[in-house]
This record gives structure tokens, C-alpha cells and sequence, in this order.
């Protein structure tokens, strides 16, 4: 029996590998994929990299312009999160199995966020674009679409692994909901809410780049200028302040968790 | 007029099994009962009925001569009040302090706005303290709940529900996660609980032994029937056998 099942499981292994490697195959014939092509061009690529990607001197001066709208951006990341969180706080609480109200919110509080997070975010800002139109409304509206499904996901789990036991203790004493959420759900998960919210904030502070190259708004539009106008030095530039920014963001929120966790 | 009167209770959690068939029986004020029995019995769903943490579907439960089963969102809070309940796993929230986890002991009494804004009068502070001093556990009361031992997270469970000012306290599987000292001093605060304040405690046990020691009466519990009730001193080998079954003796080597 135990053999058996052993014996099959490696027939099952040896199986997959060669439906994989069938399919990498496939799928490199089909795209025209060549990757000995592909690594020859890279020597060119680094090189051409390494030519043109330099932070020059009268790139500096552009510096000031460059970190106002990075500003905004980061600015748009924090709101759009934050909102987000607000929001899925209570979409979380309906979700939840231990501090749901009733079936029916709790389906749709679970809808809302599987529907609102499988759609990647780059996805919310084209189809927001059309409704919305190239402005700081869509890239907001994409960021915040996009965590609100994240965050009800993640607060959800939080909610029901931090405070199963103590609802149904306080409930036994006959505490009231608002009693059991304020004095026991909330302050058992919220550390770990924190640290998905900062988690976020993160996240978006990278998507807000691509989506604002999209929807026209903060840094990203700042790089497609650029990058449209060849000028690759202030490039270089802009990719430098972004990558620094998401460093110190991430340094920040690291010792946030640690105090707070 | 008994405290206590469970008539004909049925229940079932879905339409396959039903967990407890019609059980009867009546606890006076001041007893100590103990219900033992082997896992999935319903213990657990038994106390929950008393309480209506899982509502009864069949007879009646008559708790301080109010139908429980009958009872709207208000009066039900207000018969909570009146039951404490301890826990297998303490129930604490983690991250508070012991004394916010015995004031949330509170809550039934207030209005949604005290509750929420944590207005606690002096007497009911005091009272938290009084209580942490009898169970011996005042100098961890700015303590954080996930600090302490398992036997004194249970301790600050039963200040919890000791300050409802309850009639009756319900104990499910109390010292199942303790080691044997703990678990000594759990059942000897519990058992003085209704000695001292005269209030009445039902309890639920896996260990037969702590269940003869501690009780007044015993009750046995078997595949949702009650197959024993009677005096601690009345339960023999053969009645264990009988509510166990062949269970017995897995329970003894586990
Ligand atoms: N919420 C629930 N939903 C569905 N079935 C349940 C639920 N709670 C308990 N049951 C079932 O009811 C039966 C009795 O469970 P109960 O927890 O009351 O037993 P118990 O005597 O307390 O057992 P243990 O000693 O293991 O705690 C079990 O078969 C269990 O699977
Ligand atoms: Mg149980």
C-alpha cells in the first residue's frame, strides 16, 4: 500500500516534468523566444546601460521638480491605503466569522474582495481610465480599488485567527457587538493590520509609479516624459529617488512593526 | 424552586446526528456538579445551551425561573450576566492586561457607550482587585494576558467571570490544559467559589477522579444521554465503564 502510493507519486513527479519542460518548449516555439539569442543581447543591453542611464550634473538641477511630484505620489500611496483600510476595517468585520452581523454582508463583504483583488491594479487604472479620464483621480481610485480588496483580505484572516476565543468569552458575559469589537477584536488584531496596512503603503508607493506612467499623474508621469523625450540621465534619476524612497519607506515601516508587534 | 432545570433538551447542529437527546435534569443553588463523559458526547454543547451560546432546539432550559430559550436579544444579555463562563483555553484577549480582561467581566451591565469608552466605576475596580487578590494573582494585574501561565491565565478567567456577580458558573474543561499542580489549584478555587460565596458551579470534566473528589454530584454523559446522575459517591467502576463504554481505557493512556 505505502509502496505503492510512493511508487505512483514518483511516476506522478517524473509526469509533471515532462509536461513542463513540453510546455516551456511549446511556449518558447510559439513566442519566438530564442534564449540564446536573448543571453547574447545582454552584453549590449549592460552596456547600453551603462552608457546612457547616468545621473549627470545638470540632471541634478532638475532634482527639486522631480522630488515634488514624488512627493505627491507618495502623498496619493498613504491616502489611497489609508482610505482602503478604513473601509476594509468594516468589510473585514463583516467577513469574518466570528464578528459577522449576518450572512448576507458577510458573502458580499468576501465578493468585494476577491472581485476588487484578482484584477491587477494595472488593470483598475486602464479601466478606470476610461471612465475617469488621465487625472490624479484615477491613479488614486486604482490604488485604492486595488488594497481595498487586499486589506478586507487580509483583515478578515487577522480578525479570525487573533480573536476567535475572546468573542465568544465576551459574549458569554453579555457584552454588547460594539463592546466585543472596540475592547477585543480591535485591539487583539490590530498590530497585524497595522503591519498589512504598512505593507500596502509599501506596495503602492511601487504600483503607484507604473500606474501614474498609465493615468498620467506623480512620478510615473515624470518618467514617461522623460523617457519619452530620451533624455535617459534625468531617467536614471527618477528611477534613483523612487528606489530610495521605497528603501526608506520600508526602513520606516520595519521599525514601526517592531514597536508595535 | 431548583436554580437550574434542563427539560427534555435536544439539540442537533445538523440533520444527521443530534447531539443531545432529550436530557433532564435540575441543579439547586450552591451545588457542585460535574458532567463527565467521553469526547463528542456534548458536554461542550450542553453548557452552551444553558448560556444559549448555540440555540436549543428541542424542551426547555428554566434558568432563575426564565425560559432561556425564550428569551430576546435584551433579556438574554441580562440572563448572561447572571452565568459566568470559564473556558478550556482561557479565552483571554492575549494582548491585554490581566486587570482589562477582568473588568470586560463588566460588560454586561453597561450601556453600549460605557462599555466602548471603558467606564469602569471605582467599586467595580476595586472589585477587580479584590478578586485577582483572592486567586493570588494581584502583583500580575498590569501584566500582559500572554505573559502569564497557563494556570494563572485561567485564574484571571475565573475573576472574569466572578466579577458578573454571577448565580451560576459554567466551566468547560477548566483544567484540560493545565499540568496536575495548576490543575489542583484551578478546582480548589472553583470548589470554593461555592463553598464560600454560594455560587453554584457546573463543570464540565475529563478526569474522573477530580470530578469524584471536587463534586457533589456527577453527571454522565453518553452519546448525548444522560446515563448517570447522582451522588460523586455513588459512582462505581461499573457506571464508569457504563458511561465511557470502551472508551475508558484510551482516555487513560493518552
Ligand atoms: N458548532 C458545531 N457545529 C457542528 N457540529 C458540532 C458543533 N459543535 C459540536 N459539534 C458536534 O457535536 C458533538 C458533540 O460535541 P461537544 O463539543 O458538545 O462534545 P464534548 O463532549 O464537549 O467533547 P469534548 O470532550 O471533545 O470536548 C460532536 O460530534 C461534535 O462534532
Ligand atoms: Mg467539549
Amino acid at each position: 500500500m505505502n509502496e505503492k502510493a510512493m511508487r505512483k507519486s514518483r511516476w506522478i513527479t517524473t509526469v509533471s516534468l515532462i509536461i513542463i519542460i513540453g510546455i516551456t518548449y511549446l511556449s518558447a516555439v510559439i513566442t519566438e523566444f530564442n534564449f540564446i539569442d536573448s543571453v547574447a543581447t545582454l552584453p549590449k543591453a549592460l552596456s547600453w546601460i551603462f552608457a546612457n542611464l547616468w545621473i549627470t550634473q545638470e540632471t541634478w538641477e532638475r532634482l527639486p521638480a522631480i522630488l515634488g511630484k514624488l512627493n505627491e505620489t507618495i502623498f496619493m500611496s498613504i491616502a489611497a491605503t489609508t482610505l482602503a483600510a478604513i473601509i476594509s476595517l468594516f468589510l473585514g468585520l463583516m467577513g469574518s466569522k466570528t464578528t459577522k452581523v449576518n450572512n448576507v454582508f458577510s458573502v458580499l463583504a468576501r465578493l468585494i474582495a476577491s472581485f476588487s483583488r484578482n484584477i491587477p491594479v494595472v488593470a483598475w487604472s486602464l479601466i478606470l481610465l476610461i471612465s475617469f479620464g488621465q487625472n490624479s483621480l484615477t491613479g488614486f481610485l486604482a490604488l485604492f480599488v486595488g488594497t481595498l480588496g487586499f486589506l478586507t483580505r487580509a483583515f478578515i484572516e487577522s480578525i479570525d485567527e487573533a480573536s476567535q476565543s475572546a468573542v465568544e468569552a465576551l459574549q458569554a458575559t453579555g457584552a454588547t457587538y460594539a463592546h466585543i469589537v472596540n475592547k477585543a477584536v480591535i485591539p487583539q488584531s490590530l498590530p497585524q493590520m497595522l503591519s498589512w496596512i504598512l505593507f500596502m503603503i509599501e506596495t503602492n508607493i511601487r504600483s503607484a509609479t507604473l500606474v501614474g506612467i498609465l493615468t498620467g499623474t506623480g512620478i510615473g508621469y515624470t518618467f514617461d516624459l522623460y523617457y519619452k523625450s530620451l533624455n535617459y540621465n534625468a531617467v536614471a534619476l527618477v528611477t534613483f529617488t523612487i528606489v530610495i524612497a521605497v528603501i526608506i519607506i520600508e526602513l520606516i515601516s520595519n521599525r514601526i512593526r517592531k514597536v508595535i508587534l | 424552586m431548583s436554580l437550574l432545570q434542563v427539560e427534555g433538551l435536544g439539540k442537533s447542529y445538523n440533520l444527521e446526528t443530534k447531539v443531545l437527546k432529550d436530557v433532564n435534569f435540575t441543579v439547586e443553588t450552591g451545588e457542585f456538579v460535574s458532567v463527565i463523559g467521553p469526547s463528542g458526547a456534548g458536554k461542550s454543547t450542553l453548557l452552551r445551551c444553558i448560556n444559549r451560546m448555540v440555540e436549543i432546539n428541542e424542551g426547555k432550559v428554566i434558568f432563575n425561573n426564565l425560559d432561556v430559550g425564550s428569551l430576546k436579544k435584551k433579556d438574554l444579555r441580562k440572563l448572561r450576566t447572571d452565568i459566568g463562563m470559564v473556558f478550556q483555553h482561557y479565552n483571554l484577549v492575549p494582548r491585554l492586561t490581566v486587570i482589562e480582561n477582568v473588568l470586560h467581566g463588566r460588560f454586561g451591565y453597561k450601556t453600549t457607550l460605557q462599555g466602548v469608552l471603558g467606564r469602569f466605576s471605582e467599586e467595580e475596580k476595586e472589585q477587580a482587585f479584590f478578586l485577582l487578590q483572592k486567586l493570588g494573582i494581584e502583583e500580575h494585574a498590569y501584566k500582559r494576558c500572554d505573559q502569564l501561565s497557563g494556570g494563572q491565565q485561567q485564574r484571571v478567567g475565573i475573576c472574569r467571570a466572578l466579577i458578573q456577580d454571577p448565580k451560576l458558573i459554567l466551566c468547560d474543561e477548566p483544567i484540560a490544559s493545565l499540568d496536575p499542580n495548576s490543575s489542583k489549584v484551578i478546582m480548589d478555587h472553583l470548589k470554593s467559589i461555592t463553598n464560600d460565596l454560594g455560587i453554584t458551579c457546573l463543570v464540565n470534566l475529563h478526569q474522573v477522579e477530580v470530578a469524584q473528589d471536587y463534586s457533589d454530584r456527577i453527571i454522565g454523559l453518553r452519546k448525548g444521554e444522560i446515563v448517570f446522575d447522582g451522588k460523586s459517591a455513588l459512582l462505581r467502576e461499573e457506571q464508569i465503564n457504563h458511561i465511557y463504554g470502551t472508551e475508558r481505557r484510551e482516555l487513560i493512556t493518552v
